[in-house]
């Protein structure tokens, strides 16, 4: 008994790998509901990381090692991942949970850990002012909802008067952050919004898509992630919901979402904030480096998808921040606290991308003491059934900071209140 | 030889009525009692208690909430999760709109909230029993999780409807919020654990428990020999909701820190301590605490096992950890259909016996 006791709490105490030089775990989740966002992103994440240290061997010399944790999207453990990698020297947090990541804000910002949070999070720890160890360029939820808005504007002529416009969201921290804009944006054109929230997991929206039927919104936005945007998309076909009216945020807009519906998800839109496809010249050494020797990260099948790239994105900005730290300090071997010096201080140009593999991959962006949440510029892209292809139909749009700047400075300050914050960078 | 009664002299009637009667049981329970307070406070770290500790102790709590309201009275409930996010949501409430009062206050009186919400919710069991009442508390699992996603006031109309937890202390140390350290959350927890098992253990001996026991053992008897169903059910799902407040109160406020409702007390947490007092013992506070270790511990060791020890792909492990946890529960249930608590007690009484059986 005893011997199996001190057995166990070996077990339970031995959850850390091998110590390597940098290390970034990925909290990432291939079970459960969200599995279908999850497994590309993840592989992306890895695959990206691995590309660095079987060409480069690693980061400035560092080898980069990537410690996988399975959070099922679930925060109890995503809390469990954060504390069994917190003490192998992690760098930076890139939970992909909304939940996790306001779970995660206080915690790391007591143990001194980054967190990025590219197109997620916290909205308001766009002001570097406030959120010191946060950081969600090149876009935000409320980026999002703004370039969604200005694009309708352009396509009805400048003027959403009289127009009504829904949001399909699940009904969490996620599916939540965009209200508050798009509501504020009502006010200012005029239009109509209502709000059809969807209960996690989003299997069954029989009920809100009865709803959009009855009441004919003239457009739909969604803020839908995992199960959930494949069956909204279904569900918009089975009752003959224009495709084209119908846009979801770039977390609804990948190919697990579309495809199950075939040809009746074709014309759907979706927010994109960076490009897609296997047509850029980093996956050339992807193949080489990574597929073919037998290296990719899970199945190996996810390569060039909506997700993977914006996994692979993630990684990339993650590494530019540990190079541009290691710059800074004049060590390869940084700390949590000199990468977060890298975060704030990173900027990424086309010329940088272009050097990187990825040109015209994503949008410039210049990080600064006060700015961790970048331009905010969004893509539309569009489904293609018969192709089964994304293609992108604008640049990028520009969101529209006089709306969204003070919601941000509002937010951010209940915040400081809230945990007594100074206000840095003054 | 050691585990026995024999020569343990009793001299007064309180020795008589004692929870342990037997000594070598009295020393183990003071044993563990010094080590859960001397001991591991020394030694605990972050992993520790956030991963294993602080999960464990709460979910006892809910578990010893359910299993007076299940395992003693008989009322079956699946709206844990539900009244968990009326704690929490309570604690949230008062501890943003009263910061200077004590939070080990704030815990307790979401605690009472609680009990309010859970006699409102038992009222129904007067007329109603058995899988239709499991239906009504489900109506009310469902329901609250509607409320608290429905009306901004209950989350002080913030933007994402989450609520976090701002810092609190006792006597200087802080028990919530970020800078909280290991030792301060598990020791809060321990002493509001400790608090509490002692007193559902001597609510259950006394006559209030036995009420409860008529009552889940046959209503109509019991009310023929004078037990009020009135009272003694609604006094059931008020303590029982008063546990569960309190582990949702803690669950919130000193475990995760910031809750989204749906998520957090879905109704897979009904299950899951539904399951923790069927596993552990129906019936049982020690079958409560044994319940909550196996579906707390059990996963995080086998994660550890599986990824930190074998290498596993993180995917591969979580599903094979769900068929391993499913396995065991069923094969518990076949082997053992009253729980790790009757395993116990079958080891207690093959140790009296020790070492002559006969």
């Amino acid at each position: 008994m005893k011997k199996t006791l001190t057995a166990l709490a070996l077990a339970l105490a031995t959850a850390t790998p091998a110590l390597a030089e940098l290390v970034v775990p990925n909290l990432s989740y291939r079970t459960g509901p969200y599995a279908p966002g999850g497994i590309p992103y993840a592989d992306g994440f890895n695959d990206y990381f691995t590309l660095l240290n079987e060409r480069d061997g690693g980061i400035g010399g560092e080898k980069v090692a990537v410690p996988e944790c399975e959070t099922a999207y679930n925060t109890e453990k995503g809390v469990e991942c954060y504390e069994a990698t917190k003490g192998t020297g992690a760098l930076v947090y890139n939970p992909l949970s909304t939940g996790i990541t306001y779970q995660l804000i206080p915690k790391a910002v007591a143990d001194g850990i980054p967190l990025y949070t590219p197109g997620y999070g916290r909205t308001s720890a766009a002001n570097g002012k406030v959120f010191e160890w946060v950081f969600n360029y090149p876009a935000n939820y409320w980026d999002a909802a703004s370039v969604a808005i200005t694009y309708l504007l352009d396509q009805n002529g400048g003027s959403l008067e009289g127009k009504k416009i829904a949001l399909v969201y699940h009904n969490s921290a996620y599916g939540k952050e965009p209200i508050r804009t798009l509501s504020e944006l009502a006010k200012k054109h005029g239009y109509e919004f209502v709000e059809v929230p969807v209960d996690h997991p989003g299997q069954e929206q029989k009920s809100q898509w009865l709803q959009i039927r009855r009441d004919k919104p003239d457009y739909v936005l969604m803020w839908g992630w995992g199960v959930m945007n494949a069956v909204a998309v279904q569900e918009a076909a089975n009752i003959r919901f224009p495709m084209e009216n119908f846009i979801g945020v770039w977390w609804s807009g990948s190919e697990n979402d579309v495809i199950p519906a075939g040809d009746g998800a074709n014309g759907y839109k979706s927010l994109a904030m960076h490009g897609t496809g296997s047509d850029y010249p980093v996956y050339a050494d992807l193949k080489k480096y990574v597929h073919d020797a037998g290296k990719a990260s899970g199945a190996g099948d996810q390569v060039g998808s909506v997700l993977y790239s914006r996994g692979m994105y993630a990684a990339m900005v993650i590494s530019e921040a540990i190079r541009k730290a290691q710059e800074i300090h004049g060590t390869a071997a940084v700390n949590a606290a000199q990468v977060r010096d890298g975060f704030e201080a990173l900027e990424i140009t086309e010329a940088r991308m272009a050097e990187l593999g990825l040109p015209d991959f994503g949008q410039p962006f210049a990080a600064s003491c006060a700015d961790h949440g970048g331009p905010g510029a969004g893509l539309i892209q569009q489904w293609d059934a018969s192709a089964k292809k994304w293609s992108l139909i604008t640049g990028f749009i520009a969101p529209d900071d006089a709306v969204l700047t003070p919601l941000v400075m509002e937010d951010s300050a209940a915040f400081a209140a809230e945990n007594k914050i100074a206000e840095r960078c003054n | 030889m050691f585990y026995r009664e024999a020569g343990d002299f009793k001299t007064s009637y309180s020795d008589d009525s004692q929870t342990f009667p037997i000594r070598f049981d009295r020393w183990r329970y003071y044993g563990v009692l010094a080590i859960a307070f001397g001991v591991i406070p020394f030694l605990i770290n972050d992993y520790w208690a956030n991963a294993v500790f602080v999960p464990f102790l709460i979910y006892a709590i809910a578990a010893i909430g359910l299993n007076i309201l299940t395992g003693y009275c008989g009322q079956v409930s699946l709206g844990t999760g539900g009244f968990m996010a009326v704690g929490a949501y309570a604690c949230y409430k008062l501890m943003t709109a009263f910061p200077e009062v004590s939070i080990l206050i704030h815990v307790l009186l979401a605690g009472g909230v609680t009990a309010g919400v859970g006699v409102l919710f038992g009222l129904p069991s007067l007329r109603i029993k058995g899988f239709y009442l499991a239906v009504a508390t489900l109506a009310a699992q469902f329901f609250l999780v509607w409320l608290f996603n429905k009306v901004p006031w209950f989350y002080n109309y913030s933007a994402s409807g989450q609520i976090s937890a701002p810092e609190r202390t006792i006597l200087g140390h802080a028990v919530t919020g970020a800078n909280t350290t290991a030792a301060s959350k598990y020791l809060f927890c321990l002493v509001i654990v400790f608090a509490l098992a002692w007193l559902a253990r001597n609510l259950t001996r006394g006559s209030v428990g036995r009420k409860w026991m008529a009552i889940r053992d046959m209503d109509i008897a019991a009310e023929i020999i004078g037990v009020n169903p009135l009272t003694t059910k609604l006094s059931a799902f008020a303590v029982s909701s008063f546990y569960i407040g309190v582990a949702g109160a803690l669950f919130f406020s000193v475990y995760l820190g910031a809750v989204e409702v749906g998520e957090a007390f879905g109704i897979q947490k009904s299950f899951l301590v539904l399951f923790m007092i069927i596993i552990g013992g129906l019936g049982s506070i020690f079958g409560a605490f044994a319940g909550a270790a196996f579906l707390v511990l059990l996963p995080v060791l086998l994660k550890n096992i599986l990824v930190g020890q074998l290498g596993w792909a993180t995917d591969l492990a979580a599903h094979i950890e769900l068929m391993i946890v499913g396995g065991l529960i069923v094969a518990f249930l076949i082997a053992e259909p009253h729980g790790l608590a009757q395993l116990w007690r079958l080891a207690k009484e093959k140790l009296r016996l020790w070492p002559f059986p006969h």
